[in-house]
């Protein structure tokens, strides 16, 4: 920041704050006594025609009121961070005390945490407290994307069902949070063409029992198996592995119609779920793991509560 | 045209240091240092309804975080869940427009009362004047009245001043802790914060604002008094500023007193040329703030009557009528009008004005209150999720509701949509709301594919109590179509 500031400003602001401190110092002093001619005056103000006020003396506390508040913003600027270029004795900054305060928080949920952290998923599900902490960060940092019932949306997908593209049990859902993924599905428009990309989506129309085209399918079929197995296996049920989706079932990412898988094929896909690691810790993931896969276990999740 | 002076006050009677001089061109301090007020006991009419304020004020004050309504305290400000419960009704901050009802009330009324009988407010219901008086018979109980309080303030200190002055001021501190501990009282459970206090396990800000409070009480009734309202409080100031020709207010009647003089009972002072007042002081030994009422309305009178009560005593001693000190206005001292005439001009437009706008607010709020609806709905679309496919091709919104049941007895809730052809709930559609509670649930609404276009549509939703279907609440939303 050097190279942008100089030290001028903050002796100019030191030196204009002091000098105005002292010298209402100096003007109060200079102020306690006057010299009058002989009976009290009014203040000269007149009001509403005629109405006017004696200028009448002050309580002399009030005096005192003022020279504590010098004496105040003297012992401020000399414990706090008010002359620019004195940082007070304090060391005070306002990003120390928010470093404090979340330190004092962090340590005041520790032991909750410590708790819960070795619990297992399957139990911590279902544990209420945990269920509502798990919702409140869900609520925070999730809902954006899988929408606050965290059924998804487009091209998020839904987790409450039992459909899950990299497997469901409790430590891969906590890998996933953790590590975040990275789900791509190549283009395949180039080496297919326009009517190569038609016959294999109808192919895949038809693995999970969608209307389609069979003249197409049996096309695309050969196409799949050319060019698609690799990841989605021979009969298309998909590799949790590396997350490629399961196309045999009824769950649709991406929209069932003939156009929406046309385009997947075409220019593929590349969906990222970010990492929660360095944002939440393991122990907030670990919470919020036990949260999601209670919400398609919830039988075993109320087993586990009781 | 001769000015009128409104702290007007006789240079004898003014602060010495500046009042005092004689001579030209004199150095003089402009503050002044603080005569102390030795208030002499008043008994009588105004007295004895300052009195009864008090102990009503009181009784209410300290009496009321003791009451129990519905198996919690009855009065309590819970400012950590943001509830306020008075009695039967529970306040959240989106009742917040009662409080700002009530505060036009207290203003209007203080206008009204003020325009009427001058400053009643502060001459018998202010704290101020209402824990002074509290105080100073604390005061009197150990140290004696005026007379003997002068003395011992003059005396050399003794044992025994010594131990009068710490027996006061240990009363004063323990009212004024008792006076703390009430007023926090109100904002937490006070049998919780007595049982706190008994085993030191006070919080800090409970222990800092009982101690404040109880600080400010004993500063300001024992050590401060007159001087709040002179210098430090601003109605005070704007209460004079509503007076007018017509405002009764307590006057010392000079056609009827002047001249001032001593004069033995039997003597016809009239034929000495001299009026009613026999000039004995007493209306300035009372008075609490240090003034001479005869020398007419100046800003430091409260209006709290002493004057009046101890001058109709000298009156009734000396078998002359009372009232040469009394309730009264200017028009009527300067037209010697008698008390009916003088009353048919307190009851002018500008009261009835008054009147008028605070019996209206009142019927307002009033009727708002009782039409108030024990239901609050917010409806929050998922900002962030737009229209997504479910199951059989529908199309889904996703919402939250933040149901709030201000009744203290827990309700189950249903909501129905309408808006859109083939709109509904798809899963739950009730939902249990426990007693004064707020609670976020969610909930999904479906269309069939191709019953709207593309883009926003406005819908409606009610949410209405399954058992009592008189209170319901209607919300707007929209519905997105991709």
């Amino acid at each position: 920041m050097a190279e942008f500031t100089s030290s001028f400003w903050g002796v100019y602001i030191a030196v204009i704050t002091l000098v105005s401190i002292i010298a209402c110092g100096v003007f109060l002093k200079v102020q306690t006594t006057a010299r009058v001619a002989g009976k009290v005056e009014t203040t000269g103000h007149t009001w509403d025609e005629d109405l006017a006020e004696w200028n009448n003396p002050l309580p002399n506390w009030w005096r005192w009121l003022f020279y504590i508040t010098i004496v105040f913003s003297l012992v401020y600027l000399a414990l706090y961070p008010g002359l620019a270029i004195w940082g007070g004795a304090l060391n005070w900054t306002s990003s120390g005390q928010y470093a404090q305060e979340r330190a004092r928080a962090d340590a005041a949920v520790q032991p909750l945490y410590d708790k819960f952290g070795k619990s297992p998923v399957e139990q911590l599900a279902g544990n209420a407290e945990a269920r509502a902490i798990g919702q409140n960060l869900f609520l925070t940092y999730c809902a954006q994307c899988h929408a606050s019932d965290a059924r998804g949306g487009y091209g998020f997908p839904n987790l409450t069902d039992s459909d899950w593209q990299y497997g469901g049990s409790p430590d891969a859902i906590e890998q996933t949070i953790l590590a975040g993924r990275n789900g791509v599905m190549p283009p395949f428009g180039a080496a297919l063409g326009g009517e190569g990309a038609k016959d294999v989506a109808n192919y895949v129309l038809s693995l999970s029992g969608l209307a389609s085209d069979s003249i197409r399918a049996q096309k695309g079929k050969e196409i799949f198996a050319a060019n698609c197995v690799a990841c989605h296996g021979p009969d298309g049920k998909g590799n949790p592995a590396i997350g490629a989706p399961n196309l045999t079932d009824k769950t649709w990412l991406y929209s069932s119609s003939e156009a929406a898988i046309i385009e997947t094929v075409t220019k593929g896909r590349n969906n990222q779920m970010p990492a929660f690691k360095d944002r939440l810790g393991a122990d907030r993931v670990h919470i919020l793991a036990a949260y999601i896969w209670g919400l398609s276990n919830s039988d075993k999740a109320k087993a586990a509560g009781k | 045209m001769e000015r009128t002076v409104v702290n007007d006050r006789l240079p004898e009677t003014s602060a010495p240091p500046t009042a005092a001089l004689a001579t030209d061109d004199t150095e003089v301090s402009l503050y002044e240092v603080r005569r102390k007020i030795y208030p002499r006991a008043v008994h009588g009419l105004f007295a004895a309804w300052r009195w009864g304020l008090v102990w009503f004020t009181q009784v209410v004050f300290y009496g009321l975080p003791w009451l129990t309504w519905n198996d919690r305290q009855a009065v309590l400000f819970d400012l950590g869940a943001r509830k306020f419960y008075i009695f039967g009704l529970v306040f959240w901050p989106q009742d917040f427009i009662y409080l700002t009802a009530l505060l036009i009330i207290a203003a209007l009324a203080l206008f009204l009362f003020t325009a009427i009988g001058g400053r009643l407010w502060c001459g018998y219901a202010c704290p101020q004047t209402v824990y002074t008086e509290m105080f100073m018979w604390v005061e009197r109980r150990i140290e004696g009245d005026r007379a003997a309080r002068m003395r011992l303030d003059r005396a050399p200190m003794s044992a025994g001043k010594l131990s009068r002055k710490l027996a006061k001021h240990g009363v004063w501190i323990a009212i004024a802790l008792w006076t703390g501990l009430t007023f926090v009282g109100y904002f937490t459970p006070i049998r919780e914060l007595l049982r706190e206090v008994a085993t030191v396990s006070l919080g800090p800000w409970e222990t800092f604002w009982i101690l404040f409070y109880g600080f400010a009480t004993y500063g300001n009734a024992g050590w401060m008094r007159e001087q709040v309202c002179k210098y430090m409080c601003p109605y005070a100031r704007f209460q004079s500023a509503m007076f007018d020709k017509d405002t009764m207010i307590v006057t010392y009647d000079a056609h009827r007193g002047d001249p001032r003089g001593a004069r033995a009972k039997k003597v016809d002072h009239k034929a000495k040329g001299l009026g009613d007042c026999v000039d004995c002081g007493m209306c300035v030994q009372v008075c609490p703030t240090g003034i001479d009422i005869r020398s007419g309305l100046q800003y430091e009178c409260i209006g709290c009557a002493a004057c009046i009560d101890a001058c109709d005593q000298v009156m009734d001693r000396m078998g002359y009528p009372q009232g040469l000190i009394r309730y009264s206005t200017t028009n009527a001292i300067d037209n010697r009008w008698d008390r009916a005439q003088m009353i048919r001009r307190v009851l002018r437009p500008r009261v009835l004005v008054y009147v008028g706008i605070l019996l209206a607010v009142i019927v307002a709020a009033a009727a708002s209150l009782q039409a108030r609806v024990p239901l609050k709905v917010d409806v929050l679309r998922d900002r962030t999720s737009l229209a997504r496919e479910a199951e059989g091709g529908r199309i889904e919104n996703v919402y939250r509701l933040q149901i709030m049941n201000t009744r203290e007895t827990p309700h189950r809730f249903k909501v129905t949509v309408g808006g859109l052809p083939t709109l509904a709930v798809a899963g739950e559609s009730e939902f249990e709301i426990p007693a004064a509670t707020s609670k976020q649930v969610p909930l999904r609404l479906q269309i069939d594919r191709g019953q709207a276009g593309p883009g926003s549509h406005k819908i409606d939703l009610d949410v209405v109590d399954a058992e009592d279907p008189g209170v319901s609440v209607k919300e707007r939303s929209v519905f997105l179509v991709r």
